[in-house]
């Protein structure tokens, strides 16, 4: 999960970072008193987890509070990248000498993390390391050591950045570790006129699967983007919404992600990804249909299921049943291999429901669901 | 032969006595698996007792009763009963505990199931067990099979026959739908690697056993949207690999940004992504599907055509 610039501020502050005095708001009236606190001129910057929101006009310079309330009502009209403005961070300006960067990212490959610094801040990272390779420096970090003074200052002597900063990069690590987070960034991280090292933006991507020790961000730092990802979420659902026509569900990530494939190989658009995972039961088939059909857009429903461990004639069962609570108003193509297919099969014609039918294979049903959806 | 497990192995399960560990416990034992104990320091000296039917699925057949010792520690169960492998369904917050235990007792393979470890603990104790050399599989895979050998996690013994095929995924379910497809020929081993953005054992690590294997004549390589292990094993097959790879890569249509049922399974910007996977092993002289059953056909093209 990405927290938002504001709480990724709040967290550095936290760790004894230095970062801008700023303040949240989603009236635009408000935004006029915080002006008014921080001295008259501020930054106002959209809070949306996207990247290029200066290109997009989400960050722009107020010279006095009434332009802070003007700028504010426009950037919170806004939507960047999809993702609509809910609220704005106004910050004091800082009087800034040289911007660098740094960040911690996990290197899957190697299995471990790796700090990524360079003099040269404030513009995409991936851009200088295209022009300028010498320009960043990556440098492992042992995680049985983390980052310890000393390595803190190899960091920087690597990037050519100032002494000073090794402090921050020792805090920035201990964000990184206490809060569970698989990313860390500060871009830029600034030497100020007055010789302050402070962070200016920042970005933090926590890591989901520590959730049940890290509770602190859950609720407040879920983007309610979809209604459709929101209804399934509450379910439980593991579902992602996307923009075709066919409602997939199936058992297990990878099988899934293979279905919408599959589908689209077969010339129509899968409307959903909907991972029920190994239990498929009535209630989680049930619950699966419901948010597939509640899309207006989808037209037709595959259920792509393998049994492994799962019993075929038990999802056949939690299909039935979920028929019993849920109007089925468009064709559903099922197709059920593996453990105790046949008589997973034999259940779903028993039931005769006019719009469930049945296919083989993998792709034998995707073709199906597919003419299904695309026919006129 | 097959690679990292065979019916020699002995096998231990930290976790025996929850509710996933009681369910496959009975289904491993059914498979064959040579399981000489559970690990709980809670219920160290007891006996717990498997009604284990006489079928390979473990769902079928007169039940006889099997039973298994409990042991306080990885490092009791080793001196006792010589076990070289273990299995880990503990759940996530003392999956890393778990881990580091078996690796200090001096374990060669922890096999570990578990989902929703905490990356940095997958960080720590890959990391902790590699320096003791101890193999680490997962987290979050389904386990890996050598059919008519042995099963150490959680996949259907009952797919597949033993083969010449071996096989290496992210995807449990995949490499089901895989086995199935190819179960006339057959497979040596099937690793389910894991779906996490770290894992202890990569494609490249399976793929450098598989070509040592001499039970081994091909492998089909399952992959998956985000980060870029399937390029490396691209590189690596071109440069290390004789024998023929097949591929399989989901996630074409997943959007950007967004994590697809796996943890690990998110396309980051223009990296991660399914086309530029299947570049890369096709550059290396991989053939790669379009679908599962296409590539099933593909393996069974190559193993037809000979060497």
């Amino acid at each position: 999960m990405d927290l938002y610039e504001h709480q990724a501020r709040e967290l550095f502050a936290e760790h004894g970072i230095l970062v801008p005095r700023a303040e949240v708001t989603d009236s635009p009236e408000e935004a006029r008193e915080i002006a008014r606190r921080l001295g008259g001129r501020v930054v106002v910057k959209a809070q949306v987890k996207t990247g290029g929101r200066g290109k997009a006009g989400g960050v722009r310079f107020a010279a006095d509070p009434a332009a802070a309330e003007l700028t504010a009502r426009q950037i919170l009209g806004m939507v960047i990248k999809g993702h609509p403005v809910g609220t704005v961070m106004l910050a004091r300006p800082v009087d800034i000498e040289t911007e660098f960067y740094v960040s911690y990212v996990l290197d899957r490959a190697a299995g471990r993390f790796l700090a990524i610094a360079s003099a040269e801040g404030g513009t995409e990272i991936e851009e200088v390391a295209a022009a300028r390779p010498a320009a960043v420096a990556r440098i492992p970090v042992d995680p049985a050591q983390g980052v310890t003074s000393a390595k803190a200052g190899e960091i920087a002597a690597a990037a050519g950045l100032p002494a000073q900063t090794a402090d921050v990069l020792v805090r920035l690590w201990q964000v990184l570790i206490r809060e569970d987070a698989l990313l860390v960034e500060v871009n830029p991280l600034v030497r100020t006129r007055q010789g302050q090292i402070l962070a200016l933006d920042g970005k933090v991507t926590l890591d989901d699967n520590a959730s049940f020790r890290q509770s602190r961000w859950g609720a407040e730092s879920t983007e309610h983007g979809d209604p459709l990802e929101a209804a399934a979420a509450a379910k439980g659902l593991n579902y992602v919404k996307l923009d075709g026509e066919v409602g997939i569900i199936g058992n297990g990530a990878g099988l899934v992600m293979s279905t919408l494939d599959v589908v689209a190989g077969c010339g129509a658009r899968p409307a959903n990804f909907l991972d029920i995972g190994g239990g498929a039961s009535a209630e989680i088939m049930a619950d699966g249909l419901s948010v597939v059909l509640s899309d207006p857009a989808v037209r037709s429903v595959l259920v792509n299921v393998f049994g492994g461990i799962t019993a075929c004639d038990a999802v056949a069962d939690g299909i039935v049943r979920a028929l019993d609570t849920v109007r089925l108003t468009k064709p559903l193509v099922v197709r059920l291999d593996g453990n105790n297919a046949a008589r997973g099969r034999e259940i779903l014609d028993a039931r005769r429901h006019p719009l469930v039918q049945q296919a083989t294979t993998m792709d034998g049903a995707a073709r199906r669901a597919a003419e299904l959806a695309t026919a006129v | 032969m097959a690679i990292y497990l065979t019916k020699e192995s002995r096998v231990l399960v930290q976790g025996m006595t929850g509710a996933e560990g009681m369910k496959h416990t009975r289904r491993m034992l059914a498979a064959g698996t040579n399981i000489v104990g559970g690990v709980n320091p809670r219920k160290a000296g007891r006996t717990v007792d498997f009604d284990v039917p006489q079928s390979p699925n473990g769902l079928s057949g007169a039940p006889v009763p099997v039973p298994v010792p409990v042991f306080g520690s990885v490092a009791d169960g080793m001196r006792e009963t010589g076990a070289d492998v273990t299995v880990v369904f503990v759940p996530p917050a003392f999956t890393a505990a778990a881990v580091v235990e078996a690796a200090d007792a001096g374990i060669g393979l922890a096999v570990v199931i578990t989902e929703g470890v905490p990356v940095h603990d997958s960080v720590a104790f890959v990391t902790h067990a590699a320096a003791r050399g101890t193999r680490v599989i997962g987290p979050n895979c389904p386990g890996l099979i050598t059919p008519g050998q042995s099963d150490a996690g959680i996949i259907p013994a009952d797919i597949t026959e033993p083969g010449r095929i071996g096989l290496v995924s992210k995807s449990g379910t995949l490499t089901y739908q895989l086995m199935y497809e190819l179960r006339d020929i057959g497979f040596s081993t099937c690793v389910g690697i894991g779906g996490d953005p770290v894992v202890g054992t990569s494609h490249i690590d399976c793929l450098a056993a598989f070509e040592e294997d001499p039970d081994t004549d091909l492998v089909v390589l399952i992959g998956e949207i985000g980060g870029d292990a399937e390029e490396r094993a691209a590189a690596y097959i071109r440069d290390h690999v004789t024998k023929p790879v097949v591929g399989y890569i989901a996630g074409f249509t997943a959007p950007e940004g967004k994590t697809m049922g796996h943890a690990g399974a998110i396309v980051s910007g223009s990296t991660g992504t399914a086309q530029a996977k299947k570049e890369a092993l096709e550059a290396a002289g991989v053939r790669v599907g379009a679908t599962p059953a296409e590539t099933a056909r593909l393996a069974l093209a190559v193993l037809d055509e000979g060497p």
